[in-house]
């Protein structure tokens, strides 16, 4: 049996071979190149990596089940190593050079606003898996991760709540650029719309890699000490979450007392944690690992043996968590659009892709925006246990609509709720 | 809450012996969906059965109770105890569904454990019950606490408990109770009650809150005298804050202080030779995981050997295959060790790949110790500070007591006269250079546990290395320990000031402009050299 196999092998390897030298164009057409633009090194390689993962793990299932229009996709991994400027160019070298017929990529804010004059001059397709700060409505990209109204702001309504332990003071604490400065501005307004006054607001802002959390643990301390109840927003993005809730659990910072709720701290950043001490911390998120659903098992179950057989560094504790399953929804619905439209020529497939569902590990079937390039989802605020997963303690009845123009920014009430077509 | 200070006031009055089953009924609504029917099954059950809600209550708050079935049940590992007979089901049944609690859970089982536990026998229970109280009581507890503080006999769990006293009594409807209790509070550190009696000085609409104006002034009193120790207390965590980043900015450029300061080697490597050291704190924790797992906690005591061995051999390395043939041609030093910064990062990034490890920090160093209520000191920054004064005080010893130390001295200060009496200085450079970055290692295995390790983790050490030894000049151990000290208490007087973003600019500025006004840094050599 042994020996058959590896004969079989060896001769299917051997005409493989001989084919692609015979016809190495032909081969290649017979391919779909997806691009995969994420940060596999420096400050946000930390997020980043496994978002990777997980395109290369829904590109193996859809080619294990015959590809996309009868062809094979083929990956193409670019690393722009957390730097912006670095994004643009190897987005460009995805588009003009390797004729990508869709990218997945991007983290930070910074990051997507520096691909975006290229995928609008070149025309190409952008699948952008992370929650962010709305503001955006750009043809060329499909948001599969949350706009404002879907994480941050039922975060703070929750806080605000009797369950969240009426918080009445706010620190707004952020890695300084777009993202996080943008949130806060949202947040400010609505917190004010909410009768929070300015003087029961702090905002604060670290460098991107910063590691020394001593000083804002002990202004929050202070802060928090000098009034009502106060809860911290933290929109700290990367590996300085490690530091900072290190030092939060070494500073005694309670979530009884002061509770830290987190719009960029999921499942991967904990792993480097301790998390016994940060019990109750909280985080937002459209999906949580512990989810219990039949989609949810089949992904982490998934994602679990993918890192196994690609011997991904602490594959035993292998985690899942919501920009990679807004990843793999986007890989999904991407390949359903393809389908539909019958090509993937880029337009096409922009017009296929309004209205299609997916029946997504966050256990409800997720809808993409007819107009909006947004997906209609759930919200969840999970507290941290001690083994570094979350507790749900509060979720929405069912998925809501994105609003990528906040309410709570003037002027946004007269923008249109679609992309300026081409 | 509302209850429960009555209802345990009740249960001292009939202690009884025996340890009743609890009736499942009660315990199921512990189950419920919403957290207000959680809270009302918490109180029903405390009210019917005091004694025996204990250890249900302690599993709840640690979120182990679960449903089996219709059964309440706490897991425990693999074990599954019955929630009304505390005893062990056999087989453990299958679990339908485990009941969660959130923070205001969390907070409202905190407070009736607290008050459960007054009494129990073991000082330590009790203390960490009345300090729980201490900062968070109400009018409800009062029988309680009093009933408390009538048989309690240690002095310091009687303080706290009078403190909880005062606060529920600052709700009486005697003023004479509330002048009492507002100059009891007076004697706190903690910002709690500094907020509690704040809101007594307020003006409700036109009225007071406070009607009693001897009150508001005894409250005035209270809050000058809690807001002196706070500030107090303020100033020395700020201090403390201080000296912390000054230890972590001395351990990254002592080593520098040896290559750069002392060898006049401008070694871009250095941060990389911190990087090493990490990593070797990383691989003796995966050693030590896979074979001492009982010893885990210790591995950062072998890391320091194995970090200060491996980056001393690169350091080694590198001066006998590259910085050897460059001495007296900076510039090219430069180029050459850039390159060997570039190379290491990239060797790391192969190696060990471009993702940050993980280095745990080991139990002794987590948390903190309370000097004052509002002040906790973090045990791995004070392990940190302790840790690069003993680092210090070694390197001390060797370049001033040793035979190796005062051929270093020598080389550094007169090569060709040195050489001349026998002083073997080709070897002397290999092994003061090995000695620098030797100590860049220990530095490295101390930010493992502060900072993340990765491939590009040194790169945001060697502009602060050489920002030390310059500001400290060049040449000088003693200017580089003031230089750190020097950056560090300013660096957290601007971020506490002015934030962390400004403050970084506003350091640099700063340091630009002294070096303009004295270039030779602060401690600047004294003596006569060949070179000059």
């Amino acid at each position: 049996m042994l020996r058959r196999n590896f004969v079989k092998t060896v001769s299917a390897v051997a005409v493989t071979a001989a084919l692609g030298l015979a016809s190495f164009n032909a081969l290649a057409a017979e391919t779909i190149k997806v691009g995969i633009l994420h940060s596999l090194s420096g400050t946000m390689a930390i997020s980043e990596t496994a978002l990777k993962e997980t395109v290369l793990m829904a590109i193996a299932e859809i080619n294990s089940k015959g590809g996309v229009l009868g062809k094979q996709l083929e990956p193409v991994v670019v690393d722009p190593a957390s730097n912006w400027p670095l994004f643009a160019e190897k987005a460009r070298q995805l588009l003009s050079q390797d004729k990508v017929a869709v990218t997945f990529g991007c983290w930070t804010s910074v990051s997507r606003k520096s691909v975006l004059p290229v995928y609008k001059e070149l025309n190409g397709l952008l699948f952008y898996p992370v929650q962010y700060e709305g503001e955006e409505l750009e043809y060329n990209v499909f948001y599969t991760g949350a706009a404002p109204n879907q994480q941050a702001i039922p975060a703070v309504e929750y806080l605000m709540s009797k369950d969240g332990g009426s918080a009445k003071r706010f620190v707004l604490l952020g890695t300084d650029y777009v993202y996080p400065r943008t949130t806060n501005k949202i947040l400010r307004a609505f917190l004010k719309s909410k009768g929070v006054a300015d003087a029961d607001i702090m905002e604060e802002y670290t460098p991107f890699g910063h590691s020394d959390y001593q000083t804002i643990i002990a202004k929050i301390k202070k802060f928090s000490s000098e009034g009502k109840r106060t809860a911290v927003i933290s929109t700290i993005n990367g590996d300085s979450n490690v530091p900072f809730y290190k030092e939060l659990g070494n500073a005694g910072i309670k979530a009884t007392d002061v509770p830290v709720v987190a719009f960029s701290v999921g499942e991967e950043e904990l792993r480097g944690v301790d998390t016994k001490p940060l019990v109750g911390h909280l985080a937002a998120w459209n999906y949580f690992m512990t989810l219990k659903n039949p989609a949810n098992d089949g992904f982490t179950r998934a994602y679990r043996a993918w890192a196994v057989k690609e011997k991904l560094p602490n594959a035993d504790k292998a985690v899942t968590n919501d920009p990679m399953e807004a990843t793999y929804i986007g890989v999904y619905m991407w390949k359903q659009a393809v389908e539909k439209a019958k090509s993937t020529d880029v337009d096409k497939v922009i017009a296929a892709m309004a209205g299609q569902t997916f029946k997504a590990p966050d256990g409800f079937t997720v809808k993409m925006d007819e107009k909006n390039h947004h997906l209609h989802k759930p919200v969840f605020i999970g507290e941290i246990r001690a083994d570094g997963q979350f507790d749900v303690v509060w979720k929405t009845p069912g998925p809501i609509k994105a609003a990528p123009w906040s309410p709570y920014i003037p002027g946004n009430d007269k923008k249109k709720g679609e992309p300026e077509g081409k | 809450m509302r209850t429960i200070g009555a209802i345990v006031f009740g249960w001292l009055l009939s202690i009884s012996g025996a340890h009743a089953a609890i009736d499942p009924a009660l315990l199921t609504p512990l189950a419920s969906a919403g957290n207000d029917a959680k809270i009302t099954a918490i109180t029903a059950l405390v009210d019917a059965a005091q004694r025996e809600a204990l250890p249900v209550l302690k599993a709840m708050a640690k979120g182990s109770l679960a449903l089996a079935g219709e059964r309440v049940v706490i897991v425990d590992g693999e074990h599954v105890i019955d929630a009304a007979t505390n005893t062990e089901i056999m087989p453990a049944p299958e679990l339908t569904e485990s009941i969660g609690i959130n923070n205001r859970l969390r907070r409202e089982l905190a407070s009736t454990l607290a008050s459960l536990r007054l009494f129990s026998n073991d000082r330590e229970v009790r203390w960490d019950a009345a300090q729980e109280l201490a900062s968070g009581t109400d009018a409800e507890l009062l029988p309680l606490l009093e009933k408390a503080l009538a048989s309690e006999t240690d002095p310091e769990i009687k303080a706290r408990l009078q403190m909880a006293h005062a606060q529920g009594s600052l709700a009486s409807s005697d003023a004479a109770v509330r002048l009492n209790a507002v100059r009891v509070l007076g004697d706190s550190g903690d910002p709690n009650i500094c907020q509690l009696l704040q809101a007594l000085t307020e003006k409700n609409g036109d009225s007071w809150v406070e009607p009693d104006s001897a009150v508001r002034a005894a409250a005035g009193t209270s809050i000058r005298a809690i807001e002196k120790r706070l500030a107090f207390a303020e100033n020395v965590g700020r201090a403390f804050t201080g000296v912390s980043l000054a230890s972590i900015l001395l351990l990254a450029a002592l080593g520098l202080a040896i290559t750069y300061g002392v060898m006049g080697v401008i070694n871009m490597a250095h941060g990389e030779l911190l990087m090493v050291g990490a990593y070797s704190a990383w691989a003796m924790q995966g050693v030590f995981q896979a074979y001492l797992p009982n010893l885990l906690d210790w591995y950062l005591l072998a890391a320091i050997p194995v970090g200060f061995l491996a980056a001393a051999l690169v350091g080694v390395l590198m001066e006998r295959v590259v910085i050897r043939h460059l001495y007296g041609r900076p510039l090219e030093t430069l180029l050459a060790t850039w390159g060997i910064s570039l190379f290491l990062i990239q060797l790391a990034r192969t190696v060990f790949g471009a993702q940050n490890v993980e280095v745990a920090n080991p139990v002794w160093m987590a948390g903190g110790i309370e000097v004052l209520p509002n002040l906790l000191l973090p045990w791995n920054r004070i392990i940190i500070i302790g840790f690069s004064v003993a680092v210090l005080a070694a390197m001390w010893a060797i370049l001033n007591l040793s035979r190796m130390g005062m051929f270093v001295r020598a080389v550094t200060q007169n090569r060709p006269m040195a050489g001349c009496v026998g002083v073997p200085t080709g070897r002397i450079d290999t092994m003061a250079f090995g000695l620098g970055a030797g100590i860049a290692g220990l530095g490295g295995v101390a930010l493992s546990q502060i900072a993340n390790v990765g491939p590009d983790m040194g790169q945001g050490y060697i502009v602060d290395s050489f920002m030390v030894v310059v500001l400290g000049g060049v040449g000088q151990l003693a200017g580089a320990v003031w230089a750190a000290l020097g950056l560090g208490v300013l660096t957290k007087f601007l971020e506490g000031w002015t934030g962390a973003v400004v403050a970084k600019i506003a350091v640099l500025v700063i340091i630009i402009i002294f070096i303009q006004k004295r270039p030779q840094g602060l401690f600047a050599l004294k003596g006569r050299f060949v070179e000059s």
